[in-house]
């Protein structure tokens, strides 16, 4: 029963993990266009960024699935319920309801990119203003100040709270149960129902365990990568 | 001939006007400094003719660069707005230097950047490329010998006395050879013990006949280094001459105070 069980919440196992590095490929990046968004001089970009990160950390993460997995089917069905022959109704009409997957994947993109976000802009904002000008006075593009002097010491300011946050990630894929994508909690859950087991839901948590210790090394290690230089 | 020429720069923060028309001219092989208490303009000054503010109008000429004119309606390509930041170079008070790379390569970041560029303008080969990359070491390890680091080109800013940084972010300006070398409080942020020994490397680069404008609180190096010297106060001008003159002399009653302010201080 052991291995039946290990196999099978190492099945699950493999969908947290999928949500989770997929997560992190589409919101790192993401991320880092918001915070620019959100320092932007432009005030209707600034103000915008502001108002979805403010939504965005303000609601649970739990009821963000459910409305980008519910609502755009809600939308449609609305929509079509008031038979108008305008383009804009017509084409809200044509709205379905996201496949499961790509509902979780959106809302943890959006949502972690958002918490991403304001760890970057706090790192960027605590460079002092002389490296920027110093690069300037050298000669160099903004880009190239971005890339060649500022960004590494971000990183390097950035990797604790980073960490932090990326541990949490792996915690929070459990929500995407809530609209029943097969990852471990679910997997360890199903076996109370088919075989009254309780044990193999606390048993997920070994997995959880395990991976956050492996992350926890990882980011130690770069950590001390970064440890040759101060600032 | 001039090389450096500045007139009337006015320059406000709000409703603070802190530059109210400058004019002065820098001779070519020539040194001057720029004395005045906080508050002054001094720095605002040297901002402004480095590129790191704007002003408001007058108008700043670099060779034959006008690197700012109030009067010019259209604006600067990103190119020209580069020629004209690389024909002057300036040194922080709190050197600046960047934390993640070792001495040897804060004197190389800027000037490898643009040789690549160039080159890829250029469509150059790669052994061309690592011919000129080694060409910009070579001269990088003289340069720091020059300023006496040679045994510091592997370290990283934080491992360096602040003498040793500054000195660094000399070196960091040379590279780029500016017509027009700025430095802006290059002492103060240094322990009084050390600020002799990046005091010699800005004597010794006047003896080079480099071309320096030094805004510094350092009284008789600026008399010792300096062809001329010049006294701000309240955003002007007040006064102007030979470091001798105006420090045996002095004609205005403001800088008398100054002068000794600075003695008793």
């Amino acid at each position: 029963m052991f291995w039946t069980v290990t196999l099978s919440l190492l099945q699950g196992f493999g969908k947290t993990l999928e949500i989770f590095v997929l997560t992190l490929l589409f919101a790192l990046p993401l991320g880092l266009l918001l915070s620019f968004g959100s320092m932007s001089r432009v005030s209707p970009i600034k103000w915008l960024t502001k108002a979805l990160i403010w939504v965005v950390r303000g609601t649970p993460l739990m009821l963000q699935l459910i409305v980008i997995f519910y609502g755009p089917g809600l939308i449609g069905t609305w929509a079509e319920s008031l038979h108008s022959d305008n383009g804009f109704i017509l084409w809200l009409a044509t709205w379905r309801s996201f496949d499961r997957f790509v509902a979780v994947m959106v809302a943890f993109v959006i949502n972690y990119a958002c918490y991403f976000s304001e760890i970057y802009r706090g790192g960027i904002e605590a460079i002092p203003k002389g490296q920027y000008e110093a690069g300037q006075v050298l000669g160099m593009t903004k880009t190239q100040v971005f890339f060649k002097i500022v960004l590494l010491q971000v990183i390097k300011r950035i990797i604790p709270p980073m960490s932090n946050e990326i541990i949490t990630l792996v915690k929070d894929t459990s929500l995407a149960r809530i609209i029943s994508v097969y990852e471990i909690i679910w997997a360890g859950q199903a076996f109370i129902k088919s075989d009254g087991l309780l044990w193999p839901l606390f048993y997920t948590g070994v997995f959880y365990l395990i991976f956050n210790g492996l992350l926890t090394l990882l980011f130690g290690y770069i950590e001390k990568k970064l440890d040759y230089f101060r600032g | 001939m001039a090389v450096l020429e500045v007139k009337n720069i006015c320059k406000s923060f709000g409703k603070n006007k802190v530059l109210k028309g400058i004019d002065f001219e820098l001779e070519q092989g020539k040194v001057i400094s720029i004395i005045g208490s906080s508050g002054s303009g001094k720095t605002t000054l040297l901002r402004c003719i480095t590129g790191l503010e704007i002003a408001d109008s007058g108008k700043i000429t670099v060779g034959d660069r006008v690197i700012y004119d109030g009067d010019r309606k259209e604006k600067l390509s990103p190119e020209e707005k580069r020629l004209n930041q690389l024909s002057t170079g300036l040194v922080f008070q709190n050197f600046n230097l960047f934390p993640q790379y070792t001495v040897l390569r804060n004197v190389t970041l800027a000037k490898e950047l643009l040789v690549k560029e160039d080159m890829k303008k250029k469509k150059a080969s790669r052994a061309e490329l690592k011919d000129a990359l080694a060409q910009i070491e070579v001269e990088a390890k003289e340069i720091l010998k020059s300023v006496g680091l040679k045994d510091k080109m592997g370290n990283y800013p934080f491992e360096l006395s602040g003498g040793q940084q500054q000195r660094v972010a000399i070196a960091r300006a040379l590279m780029l050879s500016p017509q027009v070398l700025c430095f802006d409080e290059p002492t103060s942020a240094l322990d009084p013990e050390i600020t002799g020994e990046v005091l010699n490397v800005i004597q010794g680069l006047a003896d080079e006949g480099r071309t320096m404008l030094i805004v510094t609180h350092e009284m008789g190096f600026a008399r010792e280094v300096s062809d001329e010297v010049v006294f701000m106060d309240n955003g002007v001008i007040a006064e102007k001459g030979d470091p001798e003159e105006l420090f045996t002399n002095p004609q205005t009653q403001r800088l008398k105070d100054f002068l000794n302010a600075m003695l008793h201080a």
